[in-house]
C-alpha cells in the first residue's frame, strides 16, 4: 500500500523514479551517434509511433481546430470582433493546444505502444537474448525508438496544427461567414514567426523527448511479468500526462 | 520485401507531409515575410510619451507599412523614449525633416509610429535621428486637461 507509506518514502519513491530516467536519458545519448549510423532502424519507428498515429492526429487536430472557432466565434461575437476568430485559433493551437494534445495523444497511441513492446521483450527474456548474443539491447532497441519518437513528434504538431487551423477556417468562414480576407489578415498581423511558431516547435522536440523517454524507461524497467508490464503501461499514460503539462508550465514561463 | 517498401512509402509520405504543414503554417500563418527583409537600416526618434507603443510594432506611411519598432529605451539624461526603427530597404528615399508621430489603430487597437514626408532633398539613411516627433495621445491627460479647462474660474 503505497500511498499509506509515510510521505518520506514517496519523495524518496519520486526522487528515484526521476534520478534513474536521467541516467537512462544519458545512456540513450551515449549511444545515438551509434544508433544514427543505422537510420532504417529508426525510420522503422518513425512509421510506427509517427505515420500509424496520423489519423488520430488529423482527426482531433480537425474537431479541436473546429471547437476554438465555435467558442471563439461566440465569445467574440459579444465584442463585435469576430475577425479576430482566426488569431484565436492560431494562437491557441500554434503556442499551447498543438504541442500539449499532440503529446497526450501521442502518450496514449504510441507511448503505450512501446512500452508493452519493450515490457514484453523483457518479460519473454528476449533483452536478455540479445545480451548472450552480445548485442547491446539500449543500443538496437531503445535508442532507435527513442530517436524516432523525438522525430515525429514535431511533424505531428505540424500536422495537427495545420488541420487545426483548417477546423477553425471551416467553422469560421464556411459556417459563420467571417470574411475570408479578415480571418487571414488578422492571423498575419497577430502571430509572430518567432515567438509563438518556433517556441511551439521547441515545445514539440521537448514534449517528445519527455513522452518517448517515459514510454522507453517504463518499459526497459518493468517487472517481466504480465502484470508488470500492464502497471508499466498504466504509469506511461499517467506520467506523461503529469511531466507533460509540468514541462509546459515551465517552458511557457521561460519562452514568453 | 513488399511489405517493407509500403512501410518505407508511407513513412516518407508522413515525413514529407510534416513538414509541408510546418511550412505551410510558417508562411501563411505568421508575420515571417517581415522578418524576410531584415536588411534594410535603422534609425531612431525621441519622442516625450511613447504611451502604450511596443517592440514589433508597426512604422507606417501613408498607411504602408515599411518598418517595425526593433527596441525602445529610456535616455537616463533627458528622460525621454528613443525608440529605435528598423526600416526597409527599399524605402530609402524618406526626407530627413520627415515628422513621427505615434497613432491608434481604431479606438481601442494597439499603437503605431506614423511617419509623415517633409521637403527636405536628403534622405534618413543608417543610423540618422528623425527631429520632429509627435508623442502618443494619452486618453486620460486629454480628458483631465478638459475637465480643468471647463472648470476653471473665467474660462468662458
Amino acid at each position: 500500500m503505497k500511498f499509506l507509506r509515510e510521505p518520506y518514502y514517496i519523495l524518496l519513491d519520486f526522487l528515484e523514479m526521476l534520478g534513474a530516467s536521467g541516467l537512462f536519458l544519458l545512456h540513450l545519448l551515449r549511444y545515438t551517434p551509434h544508433a544514427l549510423r543505422r537510420p532504417g532502424l529508426i525510420f522503422q519507428q518513425v512509421f510506427t509511433i509517427g505515420a500509424m498515429s496520423l489519423v488520430l492526429i488529423m482527426v482531433s487536430g480537425l474537431f479541436v481546430g473546429m471547437v476554438l472557432g465555435l467558442q471563439g466565434f461566440n465569445t467574440l461575437n459579444k465584442f463585435a470582433s469576430t475577425s479576430m476568430v482566426g488569431t484565436l485559433v492560431a494562437l491557441g493551437l500554434l503556442r499551447e493546444l498543438g504541442p500539449v494534445i499532440t503529446a497526450l495523444l501521442f502518450a496514449g497511441r504510441a507511448g503505450t505502444a512501446l512500452t508493452s513492446e519493450i515490457g514484453l521483450m523483457r518479460a519473454t527474456e528476449q533483452l536478455a537474448g540479445m545480451e548472450m548474443m552480445a548485442v547491446d539491447p539500449v543500443r538496437r532497441i531503445v535508442v532507435p525508438r527513442f530517436l524516432g519518437g523525438v522525430i515525429s513528434m514535431p511533424l505531428l504538431v505540424g500536422i495537427f496544427n495545420a488541420v487545426g487551423l483548417l477546423g477553425g477556417y471551416l467553422v469560421g468562414v464556411v459556417l459563420m461567414h467571417i470574411d475570408k480576407g479578415s480571418f487571414w489578415s488578422q492571423i498575419h498581423a497577430h502571430v509572430d514567426f518567432k515567438e509563438d511558431f518556433r517556441s511551439g516547435i521547441i515545445k514539440s522536440l521537448v514534449f517528445g523527448a519527455v513522452a518517448t523517454l517515459i514510454a522507453v524507461f517504463e518499459g526497459y524497467y518493468a517487472q517481466p511479468t504480465a502484470e508488470g508490464v500492464s502497471r508499466a503501461t498504466t504509469r506511461t499514460v499517467v506520467n506523461t500526462a503529469l511531466a507533460v503539462l509540468a514541462v509546459d508550465y515551465l517552458l511557457t514561463a521561460f519562452m514568453y | 520485401m513488399k511489405q517493407t517498401r509500403t512501410i518505407e512509402i508511407v513513412t516518407g509520405a508522413f515525413i514529407i507531409l510534416g513538414f509541408v504543414a510546418l511550412y505551410v503554417i510558417a508562411t501563411s500563418a505568421t508575420n515571417i515575410g517581415s522578418y524576410g527583409n531584415a536588411k534594410g537600416y535603422v534609425v531612431t526618434a525621441e519622442f516625450n510619451n511613447i504611451g502604450g507603443l511596443k517592440p514589433h510594432a508597426q512604422v507606417t506611411m501613408a498607411g504602408v507599412a515599411i518598418g517595425r519598432v526593433s527596441s525602445i529605451k529610456l535616455d537616463p539624461k533627458s528622460f525621454s523614449a528613443v525608440v529605435t526603427l528598423q526600416i526597409d530597404g527599399h524605402y530609402n528615399e524618406v526626407p530627413d525633416d520627415s515628422t513621427a508621430s505615434i497613432l491608434t489603430s481604431g479606438l481601442l487597437g494597439e499603437q503605431y509610429i506614423g511617419i509623415d514626408p517633409g521637403g527636405s532633398t536628403d534622405f534618413l539613411k543608417e543610423g540618422s535621428t528623425i527631429q520632429y516627433t509627435q508623442s502618443a495621445l494619452v486618453l486620460e491627460k486629454l480628458i483631465g486637461q478638459f475637465f480643468s479647462k471647463a472648470t476653471a474660474p473665467g474660462s468662458k
